[in-house]
């Protein structure tokens, strides 16, 4: 049993962080985030150069064949800095699937393309009345001649504005919210009948709804078996869940830093505010909170490579923490910097509203501890 | 990062369990439930871990240790709690122990180290007093030197099991004119000197574990001060970040907890399982999911102890979590019981009562109450992590 990270590990980390303090400081993020696109193609070019995008894929299509360990360390960094860059959504969820599931041509035309920074990738799950139902899926996958047609809307796909190219789950069989019968192609973008809608959220990034109109695509499209399609949607949100739970660590580190920080400085009734123990208490609470979620962060990507432990149980454990103790934390950071920190030009409620946005994707607290209770306590 | 067992630690499970298994049986469990037979029967257990080689599984390998890492001091704490079986006596194995291999003399450890590990003497802890609580420091038990030996007078408080103790260890004030810190000695003290007595306390829980001890004119040789007279403040600092470690009591957590699930799990509500009620399921897995947590920062803590650190301020943390989620567990036991939870122990059987566990629900519950108070109250806990880690 060991909690050591190996020299490769520490350089990757070490360098992404040098990457958030030299390169990606609040000023900048909020300039990429006012910008057209909400993300920096040069930045995404330095991850390329820098190997960040090849982490997770296999050696034999370019990539660096790291392992969860390295993708968490990243993530946390990228929590401190609240990275903007679809980073989850290329290379976590698109890149993921295809890395799972794709075919042989599909992993190497695209494989080495996302390593190279020149594809940007999306994957559109969710509909309108799915929430956080994964099998819920409407949308059609009809199939015509020698391909299929795709009828339907997704709702709120992360990089979905920017992707250049799209996976998107459609039904080829089955009922509503069956686990049979979900299908996932692959598809260009800008593909005939494709049409996007792009808003912002509260976190900064930039999302689509996708409204699928008679989309014809070739065969050859399909990603993984046809009607297979939720046993890989469900392992991805495991990995995606970790990845944003690593974020969030990052986050909530970074929130407790500042506040201590803060408190230390603020001087009211002649002396700094961090002298009185109500506030001491609350801020040993957060730390203990933080503490807490990683230690769960660890227990989840341990569970990855121990065969006693049960990887959803741990996932859904962590998706809990993460949410009760971010939302803890982000309040008492909110709370401490007084009325500062209610404000906008403050970094604290802009990683309040990334917390809150992690905590909503693939599952809140409550869906988790739901999922949680059915498999322990039967 | 990697925590699966390595074959050579599922072997070495099996080992603990199979022992366990074999070693702890009814007979001894009957001895050591029975107030009666319970000091005996503590001292035969943990005499047999001894000739087992496993009593003290965190102590240095020259003094008598076992010399397990970190995986394997977690596999037998496991095991241990998993088998319903108490933890050692904590006052010589987990606590002054460890301040006499670490600052005792060679003549200090040659003499008390071995009766310790042997069971052969038991010990309690002189720290609170009647005045000196959470601020321990402000401690008023004189200690005068008088040729060769100190001259005791002063009261200890809280002193759990000095009825049964053979010696105690003590922080004594040896002197007054400097800081309170500074004018500190520890202290070892034979339960059977002149002027030693003890005045039973009865908890919250009805049983009798607490104690004062009074100490009048007691002559203590000056051998046995652990090292420099007035340093004891430093000696008493290092026992308590152990002591604040073993009373995290994941394991045990972890096995209450599992066995509230399945009380639950046969108490029938309105027809149905109380296991199966959502309410009673998010209270189980909010306390399940923080122990999931608290078991993981303890292995953060065991593996970096492993690799040459000291248990520091994250022994804080896992105090302050650990017994939260130990009460938290007893009062759901203590719902679970229902009306059961205020069964005074009676002579009826569980078929004449119509029920097994409220008796012991409600002791586990009342005498918990004491976890967030003893070893530093979790307040001071929280004083303790604002100091020195987030530098408040």
């Amino acid at each position: 049993m060991n909690f050591d990270f190996s020299e490769e590990q520490v350089m990757l980390r070490d360098s992404v962080a040098r990457f958030i303090q030299d390169d990606y400081d609040f000023d900048t993020r909020r300039r990429i985030a006012a910008s057209e696109e909400g993300m920096s193609r040069e930045n995404w070019k330095t991850f390329a150069e820098l190997g960040w995008l090849s982490i997770p894929f296999a050696e034999e299509h370019g990539g660096y064949g790291g392992s969860a360990v390295d993708v968490m360390l990243l993530m946390e960094q990228f929590g401190r800095g609240l990275v903007l860059e679809p980073y989850l959504a290329t290379v976590v969820l698109f890149g993921g699937l295809l890395e799972k599931a794709g075919s042989e041509e599909q992993k190497g035309e695209f494989i080495p393309r996302i390593i190279a920074g020149e594809c940007l990738g999306a994957f559109a799950w969710l509909e309108r009345q799915s929430r956080f139902e994964l099998a819920d899926v409407r949308t059609t996958a009809r199939q015509e001649g020698a391909g299929y047609v795709l009828n339907g809307e997704k709702v709120v796909v992360f990089n979905g504005a920017n992707a250049d190219h799209l996976i998107v789950s459609a039904r080829t069989g089955g009922e509503q919210s069956d686990r049979q019968g979900i299908s996932l192609f692959l598809l260009p973008a800008d593909t005939a009948g494709v049409q996007r809608l792009s808003y912002r959220m509260m976190d900064g990034q930039r999302v689509a709804n996708v409204v699928l109109n008679n989309v014809e695509i070739p065969a050859g499209s399909l990603v993984g078996p046809a009607g297979e399609g939720y046993p890989l949607i469900e392992a991805l949100a495991l990995e995606a869940n970790i990845a944003l739970a690593a974020e969030a660590v990052g986050i909530m580190e970074t929130l407790n830093a500042k506040t201590v920080e803060y408190t230390k400085t603020r001087e009211q009734f002649g002396v700094a505010i961090s002298s009185f123990q109500a506030l001491q208490h609350r801020m040993v609470d957060t730390f203990m909170a933080a503490e807490q979620t990683r230690s769960l962060l660890y227990r989840a990507v341990c569970a990855l490579s121990d065969e006693q432990e049960d990887v959803a149980t741990a996932v859904h454990a962590l998706k809990v923490m993460v949410d009760r103790a971010g939302k803890h934390i982000f309040g008492e950071a909110i709370q401490l910097h007084g009325g500062m920190g209610i404000t906008d030009e403050l970094d604290i409620g802009h990683y309040a509203k990334r917390l809150m946005m992690i905590n909503t994707t693939f599952g809140n607290g409550d869906y988790h501890q739901a999922q949680f209770n059915a498999l322990r306590y039967q | 990062m990697d925590t699966a067992f390595a074959p050579e630690d599922l072997a070495f499970r099996d080992e603990v369990r199979a022992f366990f298994a074999e070693a702890y049986d009814d007979e001894l469990q009957a001895r050591i439930a029975s107030p009666e037979t319970f000091r005996e029967a503590i001292i035969d257990w943990q005499k047999r871990l001894y000739e087992q080689g496993w009593i003290a599984p965190n102590w240095p390998t020259q003094y008598g240790g076992t010399g397990w890492d970190a995986t394997r001091q977690f596999i037998f704490e496991s095991e241990r709690a998993a088998a319903g079986i108490r933890d050692v006596v904590p006052f010589g194995l987990k606590m002054v122990g460890h301040v006499i291999y670490t600052f005792g003399s060679e003549e200090q450890k040659e003499r008390f180290l071995p009766p310790i590990l042997k069971s052969d003497h038991w010990w309690c802890q002189g720290y609170s007093e009647p005045g000196a609580g959470s601020d321990l420091a402000s401690l008023k038990t004189r200690a005068v030197l008088d040729g060769d030996e100190y001259v005791v007078n002063g009261a200890k408080i809280w002193t759990t099991y000095a009825q049964y103790a053979d010696w105690i260890f003590c922080l004594v004030r040896t002197n007054t004119e400097v800081k309170k810190q500074d004018g500190i000695s520890f202290l070892l003290i034979d339960m059977k000197s002149p002027g030693v007595k003890v005045n039973p306390i009865v908890s919250i829980d009805n049983h009798h574990s607490l104690n004062e001890v009074e100490f009048n004119n007691v002559r203590v040789p000056v051998a046995n001060r652990i090292g420099e007279q007035d340093k004891g403040w430093t000696y008493a600092k290092a026992l308590l970040a152990h002591e604040r470690t073993a009373i995290a009591q994941v394991a045990d957590s972890k096995r209450n907890l599992a066995e509230v699930k399945e009380l639950a799990r046969r108490e029938v509500n309105g027809g149905q399982s109380l296991l199966a009620e959502p309410l009673f399921q998010k209270r189980l897995s909010d306390i399940e999911i923080d122990l999931m947590a608290l078991e993981f920062t303890e292995l953060r803590v065991l593996a970096s102890v492993a690799a040459g650190g000291s248990p520091g301020a994250e022994s804080s943390l896992l105090k302050i979590k650990g017994t939260e989620i130990q009460q938290a567990v007893q009062e759901l036991r203590m719902d679970v019981a229902a009306y059961y939870q205020g069964v005074l122990p009676t002579d009826l059987s569980p078929e004449q009562l119509g029920h097994a566990f409220g008796s012991q629900a409600r002791y586990a519950y009342m005498y918990g109450r004491a976890s967030t108070i003893y070893g530093g109250s979790n307040e001071v806990q929280k004083n303790i992590i604002a100091k020195a880690v987030l530098g408040l």
